[in-house]
């Protein structure tokens, strides 16, 4: 019996993921993801380096070493265009179900209300993984294409062979993979609140840039060990010999904080809610 | 096990300052086809979203299926297909894809006999050739049908169906019908919404009233038409005679249901005259016509139809609901 329930968990979670991307606007977004790399390649490959110290940090890296196109698409993409990707489908979650009306039938199939959360906040999570990903292979794959590839120098000046540069590539998604699971729970509490998506996915995106804005401020020092972007760009330690997992760590706990607070407020929230959609 | 599919005690739901519904007690029998009618704004819906768990009752009760809501959410809505306010699904995914979604959604629904599931509710609302048809292509009537196949995936012993005709055309009206008599000659308990009263009248065995978030009146049919007045309707071109006579007889007569359509009409053309029979037996009021010479071409007594009943509970016109 309990075999059978947690089979068809794993089918709603799996009709979920179909759904999300089968849809046209989740490829798009995707697709989006995966140009920045591309117009980074390409423009380097046309235009040459721009001399050291000028443009995103490792862009002066690229013409020795293609690997480094993935890294830099990362930087690149983290302050807006991954935010902004994640405040799409997770500011959808709830809301876009309550606007198409289908919320109500998922609820009295039943799906229960934990469970379709639940649900909801892991293919969020997995779109996160996707979106990461989609820039690094992409980098990779465009930086192969377009320039020469070998060892990798680390930041710490060591080199490592190019079968460790791609794990710690991989690492690197990881990484930007888990930072961004604190603002994915905001968006799926913002999601509960409202049955317009739009507002949900404005408000998280909004939520992404104003903690960057706060965290590139000084006099709020004391606030920035809390703000779920504060560890954001801190994958570079990944790129250092012997690998520094504690800002790894940092990152996991205070994303995890996240997921607690805010998927606690969506619990509290969607478990009471009239649906009235 | 009681004998009621849904049964409800002081059920009642506030909006800030408003009773949606306001105390109903409502007892829906096993195996009935339940017609449950009230104007727009009236409360159904709020009703019919408190039975299925989407909205938590302000106060009051509701069992369905014999078993408390919302607390058997989990157990008792495998058993209950529903559809609430319409169909809805999402518009970029197929008909089929959109069913197997929500029979994902139900943790009784078996996944290996989902897609002979889903293809067997398509064939029963005549949706086959659309299974693959993304929703947004679809028709309103072709969803309606839609979220009906939707409420037919498994087996049930309960079917909430709100407005099920709204956007059929008349072959879809009657296949629906047909569908709902089915299901309630297999034992299915039939609960549906509705404000097209010939419907109700055709499929219902039992109704309920509903006017501004009371339940004004339940119980079968019969006794809910056998309840109201009888009333005669007499064909005769003596129209001031036969008025007379029957205020003699202490009939309420109806005011002249307006002139001859032509002024220059035959004088003798038949014209209606209506009037309310309280005690008096129909044939006291023929044989009192005939002895004085009123020309009775047609007489019938009949209790009121469903709608008169329907207009006298819940008030006429257009602000029926405060």
């Amino acid at each position: 019996m309990r075999a059978e329930r947690r089979g068809s968990t794993a089918a709603l979670f799996g009709s979920e993921l179909l759904t999300l991307f089968r849809r046209r606007r989740t490829v798009a977004l995707l697709a989006a993801l995966a140009l920045i790399p591309v117009l980074i390649g390409v423009a380097i490959r046309l235009a040459g380096d721009a001399g050291s110290g000028r443009g995103p940090a490792f862009l002066d890296q690229i013409t020795n070493n293609g690997l480094f196109v993935g890294v830099t698409a990362i930087i690149v993409a983290i302050p807006l265009f991954l935010p902004l990707t994640i405040g799409v489908v997770a500011g959808d979650t709830i809301a876009g179900e309550a606007s198409h009306g289908t919320l109500r039938y998922l609820l009295i199939a039943p799906a229960g209300r934990l469970r379709l959360l639940a649900v909801k906040y892991l293919s969020a999570g997995v779109f996160c993984l996707a979106a990461s990903l989609t820039v690094v292979v992409v980098g990779t794959l465009v930086g192969w294409a377009l320039f020469p590839i070998g060892p990798v120098t680390l930041l710490s000046g060591s080199t490592v062979s190019v079968g460790e540069g791609l794990l710690r590539l991989l690492g690197i998604a990881a990484y930007v993979c888990v930072s961004l699971l604190g603002l994915s729970a905001i968006g799926l509490f913002l999601s509960t609140l409202t049955t317009v998506p739009v507002g949900a996915m404005a408000a998280t995106a909004i939520l992404a840039v104003v903690a960057q804005i706060i965290g590139a401020l000084p006099q709020l020092d004391w606030l920035h060990p809390w703000l779920f972007s504060e560890h954001w760009l801190g994958f570079a330690d990944l790129l250092r010999d012997p690998v520094q997992w504690a800002s790894f760590a940092d990152n996991a706990l205070l994303q995890a904080g996240y997921i607690l607070v805010f998927g606690a407020l969506a619990c509290g929230r969607f478990l009471t809610k009239d649906i009235l959609s | 096990m009681t004998g009621f599919a849904i049964e409800t005690a002081g059920l009642s739901k506030r909006f800030r300052a408003q009773m949606a519904v306001d105390g109903i007690d409502l007892a829906v029998p096993s195996g009935s086809v339940f017609g449950f009618l009230g104007p727009n704004g009236s409360g159904k819906t709020t009703t019919i979203r408190m039975l299925l768990g989407l909205v938590a009752a302000s106060s009051g009760s509701a069992r369905v299926l014999g078993t408390d809501m919302p607390r058997g959410v989990g157990s008792v809505l495998p058993r209950v297909g529903a559809l609430v306010e319409g169909p809805a699904f999402l518009p970029f995914l197929s008909g089929a894809a959109n069913l197997r979604r929500f029979d994902a959604a139900d943790r009784s629904a078996g996944g290996r006999s989902r897609p002979a599931r889903v293809a067997d509710a398509l064939d029963r609302v005549g949706l086959s050739h659309a299974a693959d048809k993304k929703v947004h292509a679809y028709s309103l009537g072709m969803k309606q049908r839609l979220g009906l196949a939707n409420a037919l995936l498994v087996p049930r012993d309960l079917l909430v169906l709100d407005e099920p005709t709204n956007g059929l055309d008349p072959q879809g009206t009657r296949e629906v019908r047909n569908l709902i008599r089915s299901l309630a000659g297999d034992g299915t308990t039939v609960f549906v919404s509705s404000h097209l009263l010939a419907e109700v009248e055709q499929i219902c065995t039992h109704v309920g009233v509903m006017r501004a978030g009371r339940l004004v009146t339940q119980g079968t049919l019969d006794d809910f038409r056998s309840t109201g007045a009888v009333s005669v309707r007499l064909q005769t071109p003596d129209v001031a005679d036969a008025r007379a006579v029957l205020a003699r007889l202490g009939l309420t007569v109806d005011a002249p249901a307006g002139t001859p359509a032509r002024a220059g009409g035959p004088a003798d053309a038949t014209r209606l005259v209506t009037a309310r029979l309280d005690a008096t037996p129909p044939e006291a009021v023929v044989a009192a016509l005939v002895a004085a010479g009123v020309r009775v071409r047609g007489f019938e007594a009949a209790h009121a139809s469903l709608e008169q009943r329907f207009v006298e509970l819940t008030g006429e016109g257009f602000d029926v609901v405060q």
